[in-house]
């Protein structure tokens, strides 16, 4: 019954962008809306459920689940945040020993920051920071030194102007061997994830 | 006064040393107690930096913790600075023989503190920590400095002078200039052991002279000739 009255009833006149121009007439059958193309969100290539780490140019990093022992030579901005034992060199670079990571061995930079544990001697041509909570047992030699209170360093302190390392005559360096990694079970993240 | 203060910082009675083991344990214990600076003049500084005044690349032993202000004023001198970091060493190798007694623990904290060759260092800063030491400790610290220090150099300690005293306070030294130090203090302990001139003279009598001069917070300044 309901419906027939429906039926029945008059159409409700549509409203028209210019009532004066166009009739009062029955609704037009309304034009199918144009599809428009849908604005797509950016997608990475990447396939889902891997996340890759924001990557910036030049720089590396050495999770801390990551034990190496041999020689690193780096020609990068680098991250050490695991275990090393050997050499250490970043020679025109900031070199960045995390909280967590522990080096035994020879450190050689253009800049060191230590957040963690250093035993072995240090090179850095323009500065060293030493942050609180960090140890550094070994001489260091730079132009510049940052200790905070809390850091724990015993050794000497030797400050060199940055000319004067330069022109210092170097040792020879025996060609680099291939580091051996040895990764933990769990994940371990050696990526061009600068911190 | 006196009980209230020994009930505060033991039960022991005026001038009787604590255990060595105790005042160690009391710094670390109390670094994160509330601290108080001031900055006062240093004759014994003064004194100290008179006698090196002029050189430069001379090799200086610093026995306190690290500091930016001590690692800066040194090296700004053209000097070379060994840190030692005696009391955070003294701590790990006496954790097992609080009582500093053990022969071989005293012959492994000298490798590890002062394991230099002899006539290496041009001056020593050594601060307050001599007043941690027990006597056979003391005594073998001492007599490596003899070695491992130039002759004809200088070292500069502080003692506590007066023996009435029940604590004294932690204390942490940063040069401001050469005759200015800021002294941190916080906490207090107990020195092993109190010294008057005349012990102090013993204590350092293969020594070629020794110097003090009386702070008003009744501290000794000894300037130590090798």
């Amino acid at each position: 019954m309901w419906n027939k009255r429906r039926e029945e009833e008059s159409p409700k006149p549509t409203t028209s962008p210019a009532p004066s121009a166009v009739a009062p007439s029955a609704p037009a059958p309304t034009a199918p809306k144009p599809i428009e193309p849908k604005k797509e969100t950016p997608m990475s290539s990447t396939p889902m459920g891997r996340i890759e780490p924001e990557s910036r140019g030049g720089s590396a990093t050495i999770g801390k689940a990551v034990k190496i022992v041999g020689q690193i030579y780096s020609k990068e901005e680098l991250f050490v945040d695991g275990d090393l034992e050997g050499t250490l060199e970043a020679l025109e670079h900031r070199l960045t020993i995390g909280p967590n990571g522990t080096v035994h061995a020879t450190v050689k930079a253009r800049e060191v920051v230590v957040l963690g544990s250093i035993q072995g001697n240090v090179e850095a041509a323009d500065k060293i920071e030493i942050r609180k909570d960090a140890k550094l047992v070994g001489d260091i030699r730079t132009a510049r030194i940052v200790i905070e209170d809390g850091a724990y360093f015993k050794g000497s302190i030797d400050i060199v102007k940055a000319e004067a390392m330069k022109n210092a005559p170097k040792p020879q360096v025996a060609p680099p061997a291939p580091a051996a990694a040895t990764p933990a079970p769990a994940a371990a993240g050696v990526s061009g994830n600068p911190r | 006064m006196k009980s209230l203060l020994r009930g505060m910082f033991g039960s022991q009675s005026a001038g009787t040393p604590s255990k060595p083991g105790e005042s160690i344990r009391s710094l670390f214990s109390s670094r994160n107690t509330p601290t108080t600076t001031l900055t006062r003049s240093s004759r014994g500084l003064q004194e100290f930096f008179n006698y090196i005044r002029g050189q430069s690349g001379l090799t200086i032993l610093d026995f306190g913790a690290a500091t930016q202000q001590n690692v800066s004023f040194i090296t700004n001198l053209g000097h070379r600075l060994y840190s030692e970091n005696f009391l955070q060493l003294l701590k790990e190798s006496f954790a097992s023989d609080p009582e500093q007694a053990n022969p071989g623990a005293i012959e492994h904290f000298l490798k590890h503190a002062l394991d230099y060759p002899e006539g290496q260092f041009d001056g020593v800063l050594i601060w307050d920590v001599l007043e941690y030491l027990s006597p056979p400790l003391l005594s073998a610290v001492v007599e490596r400095l003899h070695k491992i220090v130039r002759p004809n150099s200088y070292m500069l300690a502080f003692f506590h002078s007066d023996d009435k005293q029940d604590a004294v306070p932690f204390y942490t030294f940063r040069i401001q200039d050469p005759t200015t130090l800021q002294v941190e203090q916080g906490g207090s302990h107990q020195p092993l052991q109190l010294f008057n001139n005349r012990r102090l003279e013993k204590l350092f009598a293969q020594f070629a002279s020794v110097k003090f001069f009386l702070t008003r917070e009744r501290l000794r300044e000894v300037i130590i000739k090798v």
